[in-house]
């Protein structure tokens, strides 16, 4: 479709992963990710995508391949590379004692910057927390401690940014908030990398999405080429007397007759077809004088699609 | 270097302790406090001199030595070994930090607490008995690097520890009681000649020496030979964590 590549600001090339019990994790791996896009990594549990933000940030070490992160290689140039990126884990692992303004500075100057009190208060207005600078962390709620493990990553003012199941177990209301929060980042121009588990999520938020299943990338696409290419319409058709068989007329590609007959259903690939598909199939029946109760129209789901993906590997 | 990585660790670190200051400073205050009123003052008043120095005064060094080896160990293992349990470990492996970097913060932390402990069981022993600091220079030095080897073995040790549980055996089962069997308070010259050699295989004995030595010009065993055993020590426990940030035993999977 482009023309021109988008510069990668992350190169995975070869990954492999082989943990100590003989467990292949990530076998061989290429991903690029483009700077300044929102990418989702999709997979079931087990898949490998935490190996894969472990392998990038440091956590976990690669048994082959390289990843270049920023221009730089992750193990022979590590200093500058993990400068360049910041980490939200999964698990809600924090100093319990320490209090939000402590914890958050003391990440800066982990990733070896000078103490910012500007930026700290910045980072921390953006995401709610200047009130709670002073609060010990182990008074805080989960969805506020997820708010200072971001704060946390953000305060060496990384580049990239990985978010390992960001919204796992936060309420409806704060996951919004933390979309909203994720694409004013992006803006800003951080490239953001993130798993999930909700599809929901990825198909908000994502610009690309990869799917990984059994150590293995399995799927790479811009969300709407994926959904316009995986995706279905489906507009179902209540019948007013049910039918024994396909009217000859109706035969067509994607026609079915359903529900013992009483339904009929018309299901289109590509994404945004409903509206003209179902228009086109009611000036059908009326033509055909078939008379009709209800018309419902559903698109598939990224979840849908996913499923179909990871049915169709297993 | 990554200085502000080091500092942000050492000053985190000894933020922790000053939390908790009670437990850090008060509590082995105290328990040396008994020793003296036990030893030094109940027992050491019926007891004969050694070397002309009087037991109150000879068990000084081997009481300092005996709270900076323990305290040292498990102030430098819980450093480590609490963000592994927590988790928040995550963020070391993840930033831009050398092993050298981490040590320097860890370490530097658990040895600055060890050696201000030891200073405030010194002063605290002077209100209990009488006594002069001969080497002033040496004893300084054997307190800051016994300080800082024993940081490096709990620092080895906060990372081999799966659980609490290890993390206490050690200072328990080993360092308190090869203190107490090297010289902390007695002279090995009192020992039956047996014992006196299978002393001599206690590291501690060295270290209590050297440290006596320091403090009252007397010594059963060669100075030179305490420095060596110290030095010898920190070069074993650097070169251990050397290898485990190398190969990332129990850091990295």
């Amino acid at each position: 479709m482009a023309s021109q590549k988008p510069e990668p600001i992350v190169s995975i090339v070869g990954l492999e992963k082989i943990y100590q019990g003989g467990f292949h994790a990530l076998k061989s791996v290429d991903l690029d990710i483009h700077r300044g896009e929102i990418f989702a990594l999709l997979g079931p549990n087990g898949a490998g995508k935490t190996t894969l933000i472990g392998i990038v940030c440091g956590l976990v070490r690669a048994t082959g391949g390289t990843v270049i992160a920023d221009g730089h290689d992750i193990a022979r140039d590590y200093r500058s590379a993990r400068a360049k990126i910041g980490l939200v884990p999964q698990e809600l692992a924090t100093d319990m004692f320490e209090t939000v303004w402590h914890t958050v500075n003391f990440s800066r100057g982990l990733f070896g910057k000078p103490r910012d009190p500007v930026l700290i208060e910045r980072i921390l207005r953006d995401l709610s927390l200047w009130d709670k600078r002073h609060s010990k962390i182990a008074g805080l709620s989960g969805g506020m401690k997820r708010r200072v493990l971001i704060a946390k990553a953000l305060s060496h003012e990384p580049t990239i940014l990985f978010l390992d199941e960001p919204t796992a177990g936060v309420d409806v209301e704060l996951r919004r908030d933390m979309w909203a929060m994720v694409r004013r980042l992006r803006d800003n121009g951080v490239t953001i990398i993130l798993t999930t588990h909700y599809i929901e999520e990825a198909e908000e938020m994502a610009d690309r999405i990869g799917v990984i299943d059994g150590g293995k990338i399995i799927l790479i696409d811009e969300k709407h080429a994926l959904m316009e290419r995986l995706g279905r319409t489906r507009v179902t058709v209540g019948l007013a007397t049910p039918l024994t068989a396909l009217p000859a007329d109706f035969a067509d590609e994607g026609m079915a007759l359903t529900d013992n007959g009483t339904s009929l259903t018309l299901t289109l690939t590509g994404e945004d077809d409903s509206a003209t598909g179902a228009a086109d199939l009611i000036k059908r029946l009326v033509a055909a004088g078939l008379d009709f109760r209800s018309v419902e129209t559903t698109r598939s789901s990224l979840e849908d699609i996913f499923v179909d993906l990871v049915e169709k590997q297993a | 270097m990554n200085f502000f990585a080091v500092r942000a660790i050492y000053t985190f670190e000894l933020g922790r302790t000053l939390r908790t200051l009670f437990q850090s400073l008060a509590a082995p205050v105290i328990s040396t406090s008994l020793y003296f009123i036990v030893f030094g003052s109940a027992i050491g008043s019926r007891m004969q001199t050694i070397d002309n120095v009087s037991y109150g005064a000879f068990i000084v060094p081997g009481l300092i030595m005996l709270a900076l080896l323990t305290e040292s160990v498990s102030n430098a293992s819980f450093g480590i070994y609490l963000p592994r349990f927590t988790g928040t470990i995550y963020e070391l492996l993840s930033a831009p930090v050398s092993a050298l970097e981490a040590l320097m913060g860890y370490v530097g932390a658990a040895a600055t607490k060890s050696v201000i402990l030891g200073l405030i069981i010194l002063g605290t022993a002077r209100l209990f008995v009488p006594f002069e600091i001969v080497h002033p220079f040496w004893a300084a030095a054997f307190l800051i690097l016994i300080s800082v080897s024993f940081s490096l073995f709990g620092f080895i040790l906060g990372l081999w520890a799966d659980g609490f549980e290890k993390l206490q055996v050690v200072p328990i089962m080993i360092i308190t009681p090869l203190t107490f069997l090297g010289g902390t308070f007695y002279s090995i010259k009192m020992l039956p000649p047996t014992w006196q050699t299978v002393t001599m295989f206690n590291p501690i004995v060295y270290l209590v020496n050297g440290f006596r030595w320091a403090f009252y010009g007397q010594s059963d065993v060669g100075v030179g030979f305490s420095l060596s055993m110290i030095v010898v020590f920190m070069a074993l426990c650097v070169a251990i964590i050397a290898w485990i940030f190398k190969t990332g035993w129990r850091l990295r999977t």
